[in-house]
C-alpha cells in the first residue's frame, strides 16, 4: 500500500482520490431567510490542479468558495482538505480576493508576511517566514518594494502583492475569487500569465472564480459551469491545449464555443 | 512661495481692520486703544518673555490631554461595541444624538455640584465635549473595515485577540484619529469658558483675570495665543492623520 493511499484509509477509511487537496460532497448552502444558494455540488480538486469556475453573476460562485475555504459551514455535505475533515480554514489554503485588500498601515513585505504569526498557525521560525516572503516577493515581481506602502502601489502592483501573500502561505490550495476582473486588459493577461507561472512554481492547486470564459480557457487545467437556482455543476470540461495557449488560438476558439453553448442551455 | 503669499495677505488685512476698528473706537472709547494691535503685540511680547502665561498655557494643555485621553478611554470602546453590535447601535444611537447636541456647557452648574471645584468639573466637560465625534467616527470606522480584512483573518484562524489588534484597532485608527481632530477642536473650544469657573489657572483663567486686572492688552494678548495654539494643535492632529495613511 503506498503512503497516499494509506494516508486517506487512515483520513477515515473511505477512499478519496489518492492525490485530491481538496474533496468535497454533497454541499449545500443557505443563508438565513434567503433560500437555498446551492445544492447538492460535489467538487474534487487534485494536488496542483487549477480549476475554473465559471458561472453567471449571482449563481452562488462566491458562497461556494467561501464553503470549499472553511469559511462557511455547509448546510448539510462535507469537505475534505487532504483527506481530513476541515472544520476551519486549512492552514495550507490561502485567498486572493477581487480588490487586493491590502492592510493600509503595513509595508508591503508586513503584508505578504500578514498572519504567518498567528497562533494557529504551524510554527515556523523567524528566519524561515523571512525566507518565505522573500521568495514570495521575488516571485511576483516586487523585489526592491519590500518598504511600499499599499498607498504608493498602482493596481497591478497592489494585486501582484496580494498574490505575493497568498503564496507566502505556501498553500497547497489557492482560492481566488475573480482576482484579476478589476484589472485594466494588459495587467490581467500579465497577471493570468504571472499565475500560472507561480502556482506551478509552488505546486500549488488553485480554484479560481472568474466570469471570463477566455481567462477560464487561458488559465486552468479544468473548467468547472454553475448554473441554476439554486446553483449546481452543470458540466465540466478537460482543458487540454497545450501551454502557451495564445499559440493555439483554433482550440481555443472551439472551447469558448462549447462553453457559451452551455451557459446559453444553462441560464435560459 | 504664492502658497504663503495669500495667506499672509489674509492676515495683513485682519490686522488692519483690527488697527482701523480699534482706532474708530478710541474716539468714543478711550479704553480701546488697549485692544489696539501694537498695544497687544507690546502686551504679548511681555507675556511670552515672562513666565506667567507660560504657566497657564502648560495648564490648559495638560487639561486638554486629559480631557482626551478620558474621551478616547471612553469613546474608543463604545465606538467599536456601536460598530460591532447593530443591537447595541440600535438601543445608543438616538441617547447618543440626543446627548451630543447638548452644549457641554449647560453642565456646568451640575459638574460643579457633583464633582466639586478644581480641575474634575472641566475634565469632565471636556471629556463630554470630545467623547462624541471619537464615539462616533471610531463606530463609522468599525462598519467601514473591509470585508476581505475579516477573511483573510478567519481564513489565517485568527484568535479574538489577533482579530482585533491587527486588524480592527489599526484598521479604524485613521477614524479615529479624524475623531481626535474634531474632538481636539471642540475641546478647545469649550477648555476656555470652563476654565472660567472655579479653577484659577489656564487660559480661561487669565483672561478673566486680565478683565479683573483692566489689563486689556493681555486680554487681546492672551486672545492671540489661544488662536494660535488652536492652530497648531489642529496641525498636529492633521499631520498625525497623513503619516498614519501614507498618503
Ligand atoms: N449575506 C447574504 N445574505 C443573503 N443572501 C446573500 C448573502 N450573500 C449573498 N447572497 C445571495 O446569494 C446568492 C449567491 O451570491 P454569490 O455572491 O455567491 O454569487 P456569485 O456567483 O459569486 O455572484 P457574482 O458573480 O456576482 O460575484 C446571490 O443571489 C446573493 O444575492
Ligand atoms: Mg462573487
Amino acid at each position: 500500500m503506498n503512503a497516499a493511499l494509506a494516508e486517506a484509509v487512515i483520513a477515515g477509511g473511505r477512499p478519496v482520490a489518492a492525490e485530491a487537496v481538496l474533496d468535497a460532497r454533497g454541499l449545500s448552502f443557505a443563508h438565513a431567510g434567503a433560500g437555498t444558494v446551492f445544492d447538492g455540488i460535489s467538487l474534487s480538486i487534485r494536488r496542483r490542479e487549477i480549476v475554473a469556475l465559471l458561472g453567471s453573476s449571482g449563481c452562488g460562485k462566491s458562497t461556494l468558495l467561501r464553503v470549499l475555504a472553511g469559511l462557511e459551514t455547509p448546510a448539510t455535505g462535507e469537505v475534505r482538505f487532504l483527506g481530513q475533515p476541515q472544520a476551519e480554514p486549512h492552514p495550507r489554503s490561502a485567498l486572493v480576493f477581487q480588490q487586493p485588500s491590502l492592510l493600509p498601515w503595513l509595508k508591503l513585505a508586513d503584508n505578504v508576511g500578514f498572519g504567518l504569526d498567528f497562533a494557529h498557525q504551524p510554527r515556523a521560525g523567524k528566519a524561515a517566514l523571512a525566507a518565505r516572503v522573500a521568495a514570495a516577493i521575488e516571485a511576483v515581481g516586487l523585489a526592491g518594494r519590500e518598504g511600499a506602502y499599499p498607498a504608493q502601489l498602482s493596481g497591478g502592483m497592489a494585486q501582484r502583492a496580494a498574490l505575493g501573500r497568498a503564496l507566502a502561505r505556501e498553500p497547497e490550495l489557492l482560492f481566488a475569487d475573480e482576482p484579476f476582473s478589476a484589472l485594466d486588459a494588459i495587467t490581467r493577461a500579465e497577471m493570468q500569465a504571472l499565475l500560472v507561472d507561480v502556482v506551478h512554481r509552488w505546486h500549488s492547486a488553485v480554484l479560481l472564480v472568474t466570469h471570463d470564459i477566455d481567462e477560464a480557457i487561458l488559465v486552468a487545467d479544468r473548467i468547472v459551469l454553475m448554473g441554476g437556482r439554486p446553483g449546481h455543476l452543470v458540466q465540466e470540461w478537460s482543458v487540454d491545449i497545450p501551454r502557451d495557449r495564445e499559440d493555439h488560438p483554433d482550440a481555443v476558439a472551439e472551447l469558448r464555443l462549447a462553453i457559451l453553448a452551455a451557459l446559453r442551455h444553462a441560464s435560459p | 512661495m504664492t502658497g504663503l503669499l495669500f495667506p499672509l495677505a489674509g492676515l495683513l488685512a485682519a490686522a488692519l481692520l483690527w488697527a482701523a476698528g480699534a482706532g474708530w473706537m478710541e474716539s468714543t472709547t478711550p479704553v480701546a486703544s488697549a485692544f489696539a494691535p501694537m498695544a497687544t503685540a507690546e502686551a504679548l511680547q511681555a507675556l511670552l518673555l515672562g513666565s506667567d502665561l507660560w504657566a497657564h498655557v502648560a495648564f490648559s494643555l495638560q487639561r486638554v490631554a486629559v480631557g482626551l485621553a478620558i474621551a478616547l478611554a471612553l469613546g474608543i470602546p463604545l465606538g467599536v461595541l456601536t460598530g460591532l453590535s447593530p443591537l447595541f447601535s440600535t438601543a445608543t444611537t438616538p441617547l447618543f444624538q440626543f446627548a451630543r447636541m447638548i452644549s457641554p456647557l449647560s453642565w456646568m452648574p451640575i459638574a460643579v455640584m457633583v464633582l466639586g471645584v478644581g480641575d474634575a468639573p472641566v475634565y469632565f466637560l471636556l471629556a463630554f465635549a470630545a467623547v462624541w465625534p471619537i464615539l462616533l467616527n471610531t463606530a463609522a470606522g468599525v462598519s467601514q473595515l473591509d470585508a476581505n480584512w475579516l477573511l483573510l483573518a478567519r481564513s489565517l484562524s485568527a484568535t479574538r485577540i489577533e482579530t482585533l489588534l491587527s486588524v480592527v484597532l489599526p484598521g479604524i485608527t485613521a477614524h479615529i484619529l479624524t475623531g481626535v481632530r474634531l474632538a481636539i477642536g471642540i475641546i478647545w473650544i469649550v477648555l476656555v469658558p470652563a476654565e472660567m469657573l472655579g479653577v484659577s489657572e489656564g487660559l480661561g483663567y487669565f483672561i478673566l483675570d486680565a478683565r479683573d486686572r483692566l489689563a486689556y492688552s493681555d486680554l487681546m494678548a492672551a486672545i492671540l495665543v489661544i488662536g494660535f495654539l488652536g492652530y497648531l494643535l489642529d496641525h498636529a492632529a492633521r499631520s498625525l492623520h497623513r503619516r498614519w495613511l501614507h498618503a
